[in-house]
């Protein structure tokens, strides 16, 4: 049967955006799993963790209020899902905060009802991560069920990252270990590099982009610890993990004269490919470093 | 009177009390009881000059300008590794935000800070059609410094921004289109009538 969730695509998985793959292959993914999203109309950015400097308080709540109240008003009774880690947080952030404060409650509905929607924000809605509705609302014996090629012979390290992982987080996991991603890993059928100990290190997110330097000194430890502990590829729930980590490995072989060249894939491509998908279904085109080795899993017919 | 005098008046020998009324969070500041596990935790930690916790012992000391001045805040990468581990549960991730904002605001922020001038063309980037356009951002970003620094910077980044292109990442006519809802007009109405709210509340209106 069909699940029905109110989706909030998030500005990287547009059209021609930074996480276009991303949205390619969760699309995929939901096909075969009976996820139905609904898009959210209209939605607009949710500030990301960056926001702040010049959106100050309010306008950042009214921002991720927006999205709620057009999810409620729109998609009513369907939980909201999100791809994006920045997204997810945010929203989830902002209806916490009204929920603690009535004065920020009135303002950001007096805010809101410039837009048209100063009625419409309740508040109530469960704000979802895309893989807490594969765990807890799928679950991963019904996720492994239709795999047609098991990605076997694939040394995969699971790197969570910050912003899917803190302050919120999945529900029975760690904060500082947090198992989900090595056990999606198995699910369709490769091996997790269990002992990957970079898995919550922070990639600079934002500061990437302003802080070059410093961040790249971050992501060299992320990368550099997958290939210590064999692994062949990096799989991550996050788009800013995955730009991040992908896009400067060759700034960072010249700068330390590392030899950086490693895959960096989301869960929903090792899913799709795992569940019969073409490498484009995938969206691995997507991806600058490629991993080969799942585009060759995916152009093999399935057993 | 200027928007600087304007916020500190009622609290001029008080900066807790300043910080508790104007900075998001700020309230949680006295319940600091200095234990340092979030000085620890800041990926960014060799950068800080003065961590979390020396800032908020700064703020209960009164010092005031050396707090809102420093670079301290703006190396916060927003990963939430403090508050999940913090014994009193202070929200310190927002602090450090809220702090940024109202140095920010009072214009006490360092100027040249790469991560401040990076956070407003990114506001002022989503602000202006309510979504976020990807090119118009990094090219903001790589001209901040003008347009001979821009060039270099662009060209340091060439292989990466052909990466994305080649790979359909990166949408070459987004100086154009893009980053739009269609609502604009309500977001802009919006969010005009958020920041004045905020900055009454603050003092700054
Ligand atoms: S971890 Fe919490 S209590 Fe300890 S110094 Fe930091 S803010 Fe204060
Ligand atoms: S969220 Fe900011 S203040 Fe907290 S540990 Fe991370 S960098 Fe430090």
């Amino acid at each position: 049967m069909t699940k029905q969730y109110s989706f909030y695509p998030g500005c990287s998985s547009e059209t021609k955006a930074s996480a276009v793959n991303y949205m390619t292959s969760v699309n995929a993914m939901c096909k075969t799993l009976g996820i139905a999203l609904n898009e959210i109309p209209d939605w607009n950015c949710c500030g990301a963790s960056i926001g702040y400097a010049e959106g100050g308080e309010l306008p950042r709540h009214a921002m991720n209020a927006r999205n709620i109240a057009l999810s409620e008003k729109h998609n009513p009774g369907q939980d909201i899902v999100a791809t994006c880690a920045a997204c997810w947080l945010g929203a989830k952030e902002t209806q916490r905060c009204l929920q603690h404060s009535r004065r920020l409650l009135d303002d950001t509905k007096t805010a809101l009802s410039e837009a048209g929607l100063g009625k419409d924000y309740k508040g109530e809605v469960p704000i979802r991560h895309m893989v807490e509705v594969l765990i807890e609302d799928i679950g991963y014996e019904a996720l492994a069920k239709p795999v047609v090629k098991p990605l076997t012979d694939i040394k995969i390290a699971g790197y969570v990252g910050c912003q899917t992982n803190r302050p919120f987080g999945v529900a029975g996991e760690s904060f500082e270990n947090p198992k989900y991603l090595d056990k999606l890993v198995e699910t369709v059928g490769g091996e997790p590099a269990k002992k990957y100990d970079q898995k919550v290190t922070c990639c600079g997110g934002a500061l990437a982009f302003s802080e070059p330097e410093k961040s790249q000194a971050q992501i060299r430890k992320i990368v550099e610890s997958a290939y210590d502990h064999g692994a062949e590829m990096i799989v991550t729930p996050c788009p800013v993990c995955q730009m991040n980590v992908e896009i400067y490995q060759d700034q960072i072989n010249a700068r330390y004269g590392t030899k950086f060249h490693m895959p960096v894939t989301y869960y929903s491509q090792l899913m799709t490919v795992a569940y019969g998908g073409t490498a484009k279904q995938a969206g691995l085109d997507g991806n600058i470093i490629r991993a080969e080795k799942l585009e060759k899993i995916a152009a093999k017919p399935a057993k | 009177m200027s928007d600087r005098r304007m916020a500190v008046g009622n609290y001029r020998n008080d900066f807790l009390k300043e910080v508790e009324a104007n900075v998001e969070d700020g309230e949680w500041v006295k319940m600091c009881m200095q234990c340092g596990v979030c000085a620890g935790s800041c990926p960014l930690g060799p950068y800080w000059e003065h961590p979390p916790q020396e800032i908020f012992m700064m703020i209960r000391a009164g010092l005031r300008d050396d707090v809102l001045s420093s670079e301290s805040m703006w190396m916060c990468t927003s990963c939430y590794n403090c508050i999940v581990r913090c014994p009193r549960e202070l929200p310190i991730t927002h602090i450090m935000h809220g702090l940024a904002n109202y140095a920010h605001r009072l214009g006490l922020a360092p100027k040249m800070n790469p991560t401040r001038r990076f956070a407003k063309l990114f506001w002022n980037n989503i602000a202006a059609g309510g979504r976020a356009n990807e090119l118009k951002l990094s090219l903001g970003l790589y001209f901040m410094d003008g347009f001979a620094t821009g060039i270099k910077k662009s060209l340091q980044m060439l292989p990466i921004g052909l990466g994305m292109l080649k790979t359909r990442r990166l949408n070459p006519f987004g100086l154009l289109a893009g980053g739009n809802c269609k609502d604009r007009k309500g977001i802009q109405a919006m969010l005009k009538k958020a920041k004045e709210l905020e900055d009454k509340r603050k003092g700054f209106a």
